[in-house]
């Protein structure tokens, strides 16, 4: 028997949902059978938390009297430099953004203590944080210098918009050289010293849902600890990715464009991050609802980690050089398990997405949807899905010539 | 024959003084060198990993207390930050005692062991939210 949204949501206002993680799912169903608990349970619920680089955030600071436009100059945010390419008040403040002054990697492997994700996550956390602009001056906007305090209850508008998160899958990194490694997948021993994956495997919000029958554009998400919606497909999404026979695909596949309010938001769920040897990211929280609309949809809810595999990748030369070898593939249950064998030989794993805090993010929204403050939404459009994707391409690299 | 791991704080007026040639000489200790820093007319901190018979171990702590010696034990002084820690799990491939481990398989969440750290300070920099905290001063 399928269900509607619509019915799902009059459910959730009557108080009478049934709504269950991506974990406790398995178990219903390996118990229920999935006719019967397609019947029962109305909701799924995924999450995850980890490092998300392609994250940041806009915001409107404000009009300053003479005025300003930032439009065309420099600003820093705590030292951080931000994207000034707007109108004259608007500023967007990348994750990876580095602070101005930082060594890099000049003495390697950096530091790289603070960035653009210490600076979203110091703004969500409601603290004072300095900006400092240079303009041009025009006769409109005639003021060239700025330096103020802000916080973000003072901004008109402040806005979360990640143009690459959730990512369907990830690598598991490993270093076959013979010297330390680092990435964003964290430190790689030498000589298969240790493996990184970066998933919340059967908890992941695209894993439970592969061919994107319910994700959409418009669906209404948990973001950063408030509500969010997907505003498009990410970037680098690509459906076409090898896929298991339970639709899972056993590489990086999909990804999702995310937007949400970030003054709503929490910082418990958006952690600015440090990669030794990499630089500064957002480790950022997402969980999306599936509604559980028919048996098919049901059934890829229950994909459980043993079921999801991933590819061992060398990070210390594959990677780098864009090399198409994987060493290996494996599963979530082996990764969580504490250790792989990889040629041969037992390395340690470590997660670099926390499947902890993806747990509490696919609990908390069963709650929220639970208590009746967050109602599910009908997706707008699809997601490109494998029969309308364009192909995700390398860059053609093509000589440029000197004009004389 | 046992080991213990101290941290050991000298006063300024005994930077000078041969106290750690002593324990060696007269009570027949091994040790390690894990972590030193000794600047003329300032205090001097050293963590020490003590090994030998347990009685000589204890003498030994107790001449350099005598001595006017601060000692601490090592344990408390690698300390995880839990509201920092974003519960990933990067630092336990990392650590190579096992001291940073993940408790619960089931929730993946990670856990530090104060009796297996040797605070050999491999974690602190791999920890993305730099959580975990060195703290070698009361």
């Amino acid at each position: 028997m399928a269900k509607t949204i619509e019915e799902i949501n009059e459910k959730i206002k009557s108080g009478k949902v049934v709504v269950v993680t991506a974990e406790e799912i398995i178990d219903i169903v390996d118990k229920k059978g999935l006719e019967k608990a397609a019947q029962e349970v109305d909701v799924v619920t995924t999450g995850t938390f980890g490092p998300m680089c392609s994250s940041g955030a806009y915001f409107n600071f404000g009009h300053t009297k003479p005025k300003i436009k930032a439009g065309g100059g420099i600003a820093l945010l705590n030292n951080v430099p931000a994207y000034t390419g707007w109108a004259a008040v608007d500023l967007y403040i990348g994750a990876t953004a580095t602070a101005k002054d930082d060594p890099l990697n000049k003495i390697h492997p950096g530091e790289f203590a603070y960035g653009g994700g210490h600076v979203i996550e110091e703004l969500v956390s409601g603290k004072d944080v300095k900006l400092h602009v240079e303009a041009y001056g025009t006769d409109c906007y005639p003021r060239k210098h700025l330096d103020t305090l802000i916080n973000i209850k003072d901004l008109n508008e402040a806005v979360l918009f990640n143009s690459r998160n959730a990512y369907q899958n990830y690598n598991v990194a490993v270093n076959l050289s013979n010297k330390t490694i680092y990435t964003y997948l964290g430190t790689l021993k030498p000589n298969l010293g240790n493996a990184n994956y970066c998933s919340a495997g059967q908890l992941s919000p695209l894993l439970n849902d592969p061919f994107y029958k319910t994700i959409g554009i418009g669906t209404r998400i948990f973001l950063g600890g408030a509500e969010g919606y997907v505003a498009w497909q990410g970037t680098q999404h690509n459906p076409h990715a090898p896929r298991l026979d339970n639709g899972t695909p056993k590489r990086p596949a999909g990804t999702l464009a995310v937007i949400g309010d970030l003054k709503q938001m929490s910082p418990r769920y958006l952690k600015g991050v440090s990669f030794i040897g990499y630089g500064t990211t957002l480790a950022v929280g997402i969980g999306i609802p599936i509604p559980i609309l028919n048996e098919e949809i049901l059934k890829y809810t229950t994909v459980k980690d043993a079921e999801i595999t991933a590819a061992v990748v060398d990070y210390s030369d594959a990677y780098p050089n864009g090399k198409p070898e994987v060493l290996g593939e494996v599963n979530y249950e082996q990764l969580k398990s504490g250790s792989i064998e990889i040629k041969g030989k037992k390395v340690a794993t470590s997660g670099i997405s926390s499947y902890s805090r993806a747990l509490e993010i696919a609990n908390t929204l069963k709650d929220l949807i639970k208590k009746g403050t967050f109602s599910l939404t009908q997706k707008v459009a699809d997601l490109p899905s494998r029969d309308n994707a364009p192909k995700f391409k390398p860059l053609n690299e093509r000589p440029v010539k000197e004009e004389k | 024959m046992t080991s213990r791991k101290i941290v050991i704080n000298f006063p300024k007026d005994l930077i000078d003084r041969p106290i750690v040639y002593k324990l060696i000489k007269e009570y027949d200790l091994e040790f390690n060198i894990l972590k030193a820093s000794i600047t003329p007319d300032s205090e001097g901190i050293m963590v020490l990993e003590l090994m030998g018979d347990k009685k000589k171990i204890d003498d030994g702590i107790k001449y350099l207390k005598d001595q006017g010696v601060k000692i601490e034990s090592l344990s408390k002084d690698i300390k995880v930050n839990w509201d920092k820690c974003i519960q990933c799990g990067a630092c336990v491939s990392i650590c190579p005692t096992e001291a940073l481990y993940i408790s619960d398989r089931k929730t993946m969440k990670v856990d530090f062991d104060a009796e297996k750290c040797i605070a050999c300070e491999l974690c602190i920099r791999p920890c993305p939210p730099r959580a975990i905290e060195v703290h070698y001063t009361t």
